[in-house]
C-alpha cells in the first residue's frame, strides 16, 4: 500500500490526469451499457418517457382538479418546471450511489475495481453520467410535453439561455457531488441502502421548494431549504426559462439572479468540499474494516 | 392458567422451530438427516406458507433500516403532495386522500418488488432451483410471500397513516366498518393474488425484471388515483384502471371514511365489492394455472438458473 501511494504521489500530472480522464470515460460507457442494454432502444425509449411523464401527470392532474383546468396561474409552471428539473436530482444522486452497491452487491466487482489502476471517486461519478443522459432525456420530454399541451409560458426567443446552461451546469456537478456523498456513506453501510439515495431525493423534494413554494413550510422547517443548494438550482433554471413569471414568489424574490448564482456557487463548492472529505473518510474506513468485497445478499 | 399458558408457550416455540427447520430445509439439504420429520399434503403446504412467510414478518422487523425506509419514503412523497394541495388551496379531504394514497403506496410497493420481481429476486440469489427442486408447492412459496409480506406491510401502512393523518390533523367519519373490512380484505385478497400471478411472468424475466418494476411505480400511481379521486380521470381510463385492485379498493375506503367521500366516488361501494370479489378469484385462479405454465417453461427452457446481469 505504501509503494503503491509513493508511486501515485510521484506520476506525472498527465499521467493521473489520463487516468481520471479513462476512469471517467470507462465508468460513463459502462453506466450506459448498464442502463440501456437490458431492452431494444425503442423498449428503452418508451421506458425513458412515460416514467417522468407519468410523474409529472400526477401534478398536472391534482392541480387541474384544484384550478379546475386554469394553468394559466403562475403556480402551475412553478411546479411543473421544478418537478421536471427534479428528475436530475433523483437521477444523479441515486445514480452515483447506486454504484457503489451495484458493483459490490450486484455484480460484485467493486473489489476488482479498486485494484485496477482507475481512481474510484472519478469512477463513481462517471457511473452517474449514464442516469444523467437518461435523465436529461426525460426532462426534455416533460418540459416539451408542458410547452406543447399545457401551455407552458416558455418562450425559446426570451428565455436566458446562458445564465440557463451555466446554472444547469454547476447544478448536475453539485448534484453529482452529492451523489458522491451519498455513495461514500454507502461504502459503509449494508444493502439495503440503496435506498439511501432515493430517501435523500424524496427528502430534498420537500426541502427544496421544487413543487412548492418554501413558504408553504412550516417555518422552522424553511432553513433546511435555504442551506440546500438545490432550492437556488431550482430558482435560477425557473427564472432563467420563465422570467418575471418565477419571480413573482415570495420566497427568493429578493435575491437578484447574480446573487442566486453567487449563492449556489458557494453552496456548490462547500458540498463539494464535503463530498471529497467523506469519500476520503468513509473509503479509509471501508478498506480498515474490510468492507470493500461485503456482500450482504438481502 | 400459568400452567396452560406455559404449555401453550411450549407448544408454540417447537411449532415455531419446526417451521423454521422446514425453512432451513429448503437452503441446507443436511438438515433433512437431522431433522426426518416428514409431513405431507396440506400439512406440507401450510408448513411452506409459514415458513416463507416467517422471514417476511419476523426478518424485516429485525432490520430497524427496512422498517424506517419503508416508512419515510412512502411518508416523503405524502408529505410533498399534501403541500401542493395546501399551495393550490384545496379542499381539506384531498389531504386525506393523500394519506390513505401513501398507506396504500406500501402495499404496491410490497407487491411489486417483494412479490412480483421476487423470484427474479431469488434467481438471482440461487434459492429458486432450491424451491423448484424442494418436494413443496410453489403456490404455497408465493402465498407465504403473499402473506407474509401483507401482514409486514400492514404494519408500516398503519404507521404512515397515524404519522399522515397526525402531521396534518386528516379528520375521518366510517360510514360502515364492516363495508371497510370488507373492502380492504377483498383489495389485499386480489392485489397479492395478481402479485402472485404477476411473479410467475417475472420467472422469465431477467435484468429487465427491475426496470419493469421500476415502471410500474408512477404510471400506476396516476392510473389508480393514488393521490387523487379516480373519478376525476375520464370514465374508460377509470374503468382500465380497474383492473388494479387498489384503485376500487382505494375509492370503496374513500367513500367509507371521509364525510364528502360519496361524492367522489367513481362507482357505488356495493359495485366496487363486487368486482374486487371477482378480481380475487380472477387473480388467485390465474396465479395458479399461470404458475404452472411458466414454471413448466422456464424449466423447459432452463432459465431457473441463468444469472443475465
Amino acid at each position: 500500500m505504501a509503494e503503491s501511494s509513493f508511486a501515485t504521489r510521484n506520476l506525472q500530472p498527465t499521467t493521473r490526469n489520463s487516468e481520471s480522464w479513462r476512469s471517467f470515460r470507462i465508468a460513463t460507457w459502462l453506466g450506459w451499457q448498464i442502463e440501456s442494454n437490458w431492452a431494444d432502444p425503442f423498449l428503452f425509449a418508451v421506458y425513458s418517457i412515460i416514467k417522468p411523464l407519468s410523474g409529472a401527470a400526477i401534478l398536472v392532474v391534482m392541480y387541474g382538479i384544484i384550478a379546475q383546468g386554469n394553468f394559466s396561474n403562475p403556480l402551475f409552471p412553478y411546479i411543473y418546471l421544478g418537478n421536471a428539473f427534479y428528475i436530475y436530482a433523483g437521477a444523479m444522486m441515486t445514480g452515483v450511489s447506486w454504484a457503489v452497491i451495484d458493483d459490490r452487491e450486484h455484480y460484485k466487482t467493486l473489489k476488482y475495481m479498486y485494484i485496477a489502476p482507475i481512481r474510484i471517486p472519478v469512477y463513481l461519478l462517471g457511473r452517474g453520467v449514464a442516469r444523467f443522459i437518461t435523465g436529461s432525456f426525460s426532462v426534455i420530454i416533460t418540459v416539451l410535453a408542458g410547452v406543447l399541451f399545457l401551455h407552458l409560458p416558455l418562450d425559446v426567443m426570451t428565455a436566458n439561455w446562458p445564465l440557463f446552461f451555466l446554472a444547469l451546469f454547476i447544478g448536475v456537478v453539485m448534484l453529482a457531488m452529492m451523489g458522491l456523498l451519498i455513495g461514500s456513506i454507502s461504502l459503509l453501510l449494508v444493502h439495503h441502502v440503496g435506498f439511501l439515495g432515493d430517501a435523500v431525493a424524496s427528502a430534498l423534494y420537500i426541502f427544496s421548494g421544487a413543487i412548492f413554494p418554501l413558504d408553504v413550510l412550516p417555518a422552522w422547517l424553511r432553513p433546511i431549504g435555504f442551506i440546500m443548494p438545490i432550492t437556488y438550482w431550482l430558482e435560477l433554471v425557473r427564472r432563467s426559462l420563465i422570467g418575471n413569471v418565477a419571480q413573482a414568489f415570495p420566497t427568493l424574490a429578493g435575491f437578484s439572479n447574480m446573487e442566486l448564482l453567487g449563492i449556489l456557487l458557494g453552496l456548490s463548492l462547500l458540498f463539494g468540499v464535503i463530498s471529497i472529505l467523506t469519500f476520503r473518510f468513509c473509503d479509509r474506513r471501508a478498506r480498515e474494516k474490510g468492507l470493500i468485497d461485503r456482500t450482504t445478499n438481502y | 392458567m400459568l400452567t396452560w399458558l406455559g404449555a401453550a408457550w411450549k407448544r408454540w416455540k417447537r411449532w415455531v422451530q419446526v417451521s423454521s427447520d422446514q425453512l432451513s430445509v429448503i437452503g441446507d439439504r443436511s438438515a433433512v438427516s437431522t431433522h426426518p420429520q416428514k409431513v405431507t399434503g396440506w400439512r406440507l403446504f401450510l408448513k411452506t406458507v409459514f415458513a416463507r412467510a416467517y422471514p417476511r414478518v419476523i426478518g424485516q422487523q429485525r432490520e430497524k433500516s427496512w422498517m424506517f425506509f419503508d416508512i419515510i419514503l412512502p411518508l416523503g412523497g405524502v408529505i410533498a403532495y399534501v403541500l401542493v394541495y395546501k399551495a393550490i388551496g384545496a379542499p381539506a379531504e384531498y389531504v386525506g386522500f393523500v394519506v390513505m394514497g401513501g398507506a396504500m403506496t406500501a402495499f404496491w410497493m410490497n407487491v411489486l418488488w417483494s412479490m412480483s420481481s421476487q423470484l427474479y429476486w431469488e434467481k438471482e440469489q440461487g434459492n429458486l432451483a432450491l424451491y423448484i427442486m424442494s418436494p413443496n408447492s410453489m403456490m404455497a412459496v408465493l402465498l407465504g410471500m403473499a402473506l407474509g409480506g401483507m401482514l409486514a406491510t400492514l404494519l408500516r401502512a398503519v404507521a404512515i397513516v397515524l404519522l399522515g393523518s397526525l402531521m396534518f390533523q386528516v379528520q375521518y367519519a366510517v360510514t360502515s366498518f364492516f363495508q371497510l373490512l370488507a373492502v380492504f380484505v377483498l383489495a389485499m385478497a386480489a392485489l397479492y393474488g395478481m402479485g402472485m400471478m404477476t411473479a410467475s411472468l417475472f420467472l422469465l424475466l431477467g435484468r429487465e425484471a427491475w426496470h419493469l418494476s421500476n415502471l410500474a411505480q408512477e404510471p400506476i400511481y396516476l392510473a389508480t388515483g393514488f393521490y387523487f379521486p379516480i373519478k376525476s380521470l375520464p370514465f374508460w381510463v377509470a374503468l382500465g384502471a380497474s383492473i388494479i385492485p387498489l384503485t376500487l379498493g382505494m375509492d370503496a375506503m374513500r367513500q367509507l371514511v371521509f364525510p364528502s367521500g360519496a361524492k367522489i366516488g367513481f362507482l357505488s361501494v356495493g359495485v366496487e365489492i363486487g368486482v374486487l370479489m371477482a378480481l380475487c378469484v380472477v387473480f388467485l385462479v390465474g396465479a395458479k394455472l399461470l404458475l404452472a405454465h411458466m414454471e413448466k417453461l422456464a424449466i423447459r427452457e432452463g432459465r431457473l438458473t441463468e444469472a443475465r446481469r
